[in-house]
């Protein structure tokens, strides 16, 4: 991986007479998948690639959307988007930034066998107006493309043809590529070498376009897959940073008078789904679904005493909630974040009116790897509906195991989290969760639940530019929802990072993205 | 000699092959990779359609069969989660495992066969109690309890070694190792410790049970009326005829240490083959999960065979049998 313009770079920088390099050592909890960010969807690694890849927008700090390496846009038609690029932006390499660059990366991406076709749903084609101006037409007037493309990041045309990279990898055909374990993009920081699994090295990109917030020389990034290694490297200085500090461990990193612990909540909203089935999956309720009766689904709802599950299988380090999204997503309402209160009789009443006066049996599907503490609140909640008189049976198995059953409709209850993410708007859980599956819409519709009325909403949204009243339909969708008790609200994933002191500012958004391009060291 | 090898080879690949079954087998088990392909924005026709590309929708027999043909030509397909030669993947992951191996293996012959000896020529004295004591200790006490244990003393409180990772390493051709430089040595030693502390305390207490027994016989007894000098009947006689069943056992250990450094690698975050399979066992990474297998069989294979072949160096009496492919080590 030695590369001439690599050295320059170094070489350059090394005049600059900077006294000590700055190096942030960074553990993470796992390896990024690939250095190429359309090989993998993952929020994860595309968070890491983000360091050196950028797309033509981005979040900020507060999640808002802002100019990257396009400059301003507008909407020539309600299928039309066109994009004024930024003028005298360098890759890495050295080549410059123009809309042919755009439209390489604009095509391999929505190939059809790219991994990340998906990120970029609406797209139809681009069309190169000059060298800093293009447009891209979307297959129907499609709100979200701007939250797609801070996710859609931009190669070198290039670089990608010297290297025959033109192609987006692919398993299928056992398509590798060049950009697998080399990189090349317009970032703060710059990849200088990789060892999976051992480290990968970024250094500063000197001759970044925009202003650095940041201090930092050099980024060692270390996956550490072991929590508890992590949490003792974090404690004897050889990691500066970790994204994931384990929540068992919090207080232990917190009594260290050298490291900081930065808690907040995920947009990670847990909850519960019921299959809605004519027929239960696995009950002693052989005729009907009892789940089909809003009674039951408000008596499961109200017996559940969601501060002792806050407090002791999430740590107290939750936070509970009555909608299904969280409050920095569009399409939240705080009036919609209101619970129904914990009333374990009022709860066995409901039941005896749906005529369930000594309950029934159902089983509940839960995952032992996705969730926070998954296997915690699921076993909590069903002690507390086993109080209500209910006899639940509790399904836990690792994820990749309990999908194909979900998928499938083979359950009863189940648990289930849902970030919006990349998206960061409402429509997302809406038009994949919530929508009766038709088309491409409700994928995840597991149980059979949703009607034509929210249904007839979630479209209009989805087509709907203008963004107060796009967000209005939204609200009305949930707030059909919650009505109906179609889902048990749980709460809010907490996450945790932790710096050593060294680190002395960094920016930590609900997305638990590490945005290190703003994060400051001694 | 080339027909025993032929048979030899011949079991091997029947081995393989079985392993590579049993592998397919259990992948039914292990869920779908699709779910974990593809984010939460794809839709259900590229679920689909993904599925397809990968061949999951034919049977089983199909799948295997084309996984059989494949891995025949050497072909081992490239890793659903970042697209890799899956061959790749693993020979880069080969040197960490395999150096951790070597270290653990020098450990415990280093350290195993000196105590064994020990507490069988001053089998009353109050340390060869001790000792027989801590390797009980040493066998019951899983490796990952013992890893992090380690950490917290040396990495944590001493801050004397690293708590993870190999340090730097030097690349020789396509070899990564990381016994030339002081870091990378350091990074050796607390893992090599945790995966070799099992095997030094097995060394130790056969020897010891070899040398008691070698020491009852009549030539040791013949030795001594010869009036040789202790130390030359210990290490002359006595531990020469103990040495067969502990080149026997650390040959197919060697096997056993690779299988079950995943432990100590996960632990230490060592960037080795077991890290590796642990990931793919995550991702439901079949290539990957598959691919592990066979190699990690093929070595055990391989040295069954070269500790037959070394028996029947050592023991002239075991070639006429190892050539009618009698011999089994055990």
């Amino acid at each position: 991986m030695k590369k001439a313009w690599l050295l320059a770079a170094a070489a350059a920088f090394a005049l600059t007479g900077a006294a000590e390099a700055r190096t942030l050592k960074w553990g993470a909890a796992r390896e990024i998948a690939s250095l190429d960010p359309y090989s993998f969807g993952e929020t994860f690694t595309l968070s890491v690639l983000n360091h050196v890849y950028e797309g033509l927008v981005r979040y900020t700090g507060d999640l808002k959307i802002e100019p990257a390496l396009a400059e301003s846009w507008e909407t020539v038609s309600p299928t039309v988007w066109r994009f004024k690029l930024r003028q005298g932006v360098k890759f890495h390499n050295g080549d410059p930034f123009t809309a042919d660059d755009v439209l390489a990366s604009l095509a391999r991406v929505s190939h059809p066998d790219s991994p990340l076709k998906g990120n970029l749903p609406a797209y139809k084609s681009s069309r190169k107006i000059d060298a800093y101006t293009v447009d891209i037409e979307v297959e129907a007037p499609y709100p979200l493309l701007l939250n797609d493309l801070t996710n859609i990041f931009i190669f070198d045309k290039k670089w990608l043809e010297a290297n025959n990279a033109t192609m987006p990898t692919d398993v299928g055909k056992g398509i590798k590529g060049y950009a697998t374990d080399n990189a090349n993009g317009t970032g703060p920081f710059i990849v200088e070498s990789r060892r999976p699994d051992a480290r990968t090295v970024f250094v500063k990109n000197g001759g970044w376009w925009d202003k650095p917030k940041h201090n930092i020389d050099k980024i060692e990034f270390t996956p550490i897959a072991s929590s508890s290694t992590r949490v003792a490297a974090l404690l004897s200085g050889e990691i500066d940073f970790t994204n994931v500090a384990p929540l068992q461990d919090l207080p232990r990193l917190q009594s260290s008078p050298d490291v900081k612990v930065l808690q907040t909540n995920e947009l990670r909203s847990v909850f519960f789904g019921f299959n809605m089935r004519d027929k239960p999956f696995e009950s002693d309720v052989k005729d009907k679904n009892p789940f089909k009766d809003i009674r039951v689904r408000e008596a499961l709802y109200r017996a559940i005493d969601i501060d002792a599950v806050q407090k002791r299988a999430m740590r107290g380090l939750s936070r509970n909630t009555g909608a299904l999204v969280a409050p920095a997503i569009p399409g939240y309402e705080p009036s919609q974040d209101v619970r129904l209160p914990f009333d374990l009789n009022g709860a066995k009443k409901l039941l005896a009116d749906a005529g369930y006066p000594n309950g029934f049996s159902f089983q509940i599907n839960c995952q032992s790897d996705a969730l926070t503490n998954e296997e915690e609140f699921c076993q909590a909640v069903a002690a507390m509906w086993a109080r209500a008189g209910l006899k639940p049976n509790l399904n836990m198995a690792p994820r990749a195991q309990q999908s194909p059953k979900r998928v499938k409709g083979d359950f009863d209850v189940f648990s289930f989290g849902w970030a919006n993410e990349p998206m960061i708007d409402a429509y997302s859980l809406l038009v994949q969760v919530i929508h009766t599956k038709s088309g491409t819409a409700g994928v995840f519709n597991w149980g059979n639940w949703g009607d034509a009325k929210i249904d007839a909403l979630i479209d209009k949204a989805g087509v709907e530019l203008d963004t107060p009243k796009r967000i209005a339909l939204m609200q009305e969708a949930l707030k059909l929802l919650k009505e109906q008790h179609l889902f048990i609200p749980l709460h809010q994933q907490p996450m945790a990072w932790a710096t050593r002191s060294t680190i002395t500012a960094t920016v930590q958004a609900s997305d638990n993205k590490p945005r290190l391009w703003l994060t400051v060291m001694k | 000699m080339p027909a025993f090898l032929l048979k030899r080879l011949l079991n091997a690949a029947g081995v393989m092959l079985a392993v590579a079954f049993l592998a397919f087998l259990i992948f039914r088990f292990v869920g779908d990779p699709v779910d974990l392909m593809l984010n939460e924005q794809a839709s259900q026709q590229q679920r689909d359609e993904l599925r397809v590309r990968l061949g999951l929708d034919k049977g089983f027999v199909m799948q295997f069969a084309t996984f059989v043909g494949n891995a025949a030509r050497g072909d081992f397909g490239i890793s659903y989660r970042n697209q890799q030669d899956v061959f790749t993947l693993i020979s880069e992951r080969f040197p960490a495992t395999f150096e951790l191996v070597l270290v653990a293996t020098f450990l415990s012959l280093a350290l195993g066969i000196p105590l064994g000896v020990y507490t069988a020529i001053r089998r009353d004295s109050l340390l060869a109690k001790a000792l027989q004591f801590v390797s009980v200790l040493g066998v019951s006490l899983p490796s990952f309890a013992l890893g992090i244990l380690f950490i917290l003393v040396f990495s944590v409180s001493l801050q004397w070694l690293p708590a993870f990772g190999r340090g730097e390493v030097v690349q020789l051709g396509w070899w990564s190792t990381g016994f030339l430089t002081p870091s990378g040595r350091k990074a050796l030693i607390l893992p090599g410790i945790t995966l070799s502390l099992f095997q030094i305390t097995l060394v130790m207490r056969l020897v010891r049970a070899e040398m008691l027994e070698t020491m009852r016989t009549d030539f040791i007894r013949f030795a001594r009326a010869r009036g040789l000098p202790a130390r030359a009947i210990h290490f002359g006689h006595a531990l020469r005829n103990c040495l067969m069943p502990v080149i026997t056992v650390t040959g197919l250990q060697i096997g056993n240490l690779i299988a079950f450094a995943l432990v100590t690698e996960t632990v230490f975050q060592w960037p080795g083959m077991g890290m590796l399979f642990v990931q793919a066992v995550t991702f439901v990474d079949i290539p990957v999960m598959a691919a592990y297998l066979i190699v990690v069989s093929f070595i055990f294979v391989t040295l069954n065979t070269l500790v037959d072949l070394t028996y029947a160096w050592v023991d002239p009496r075991l070639r006429e049998d190892a050539l009618s492919g009698g011999a089994n080590a055990r």
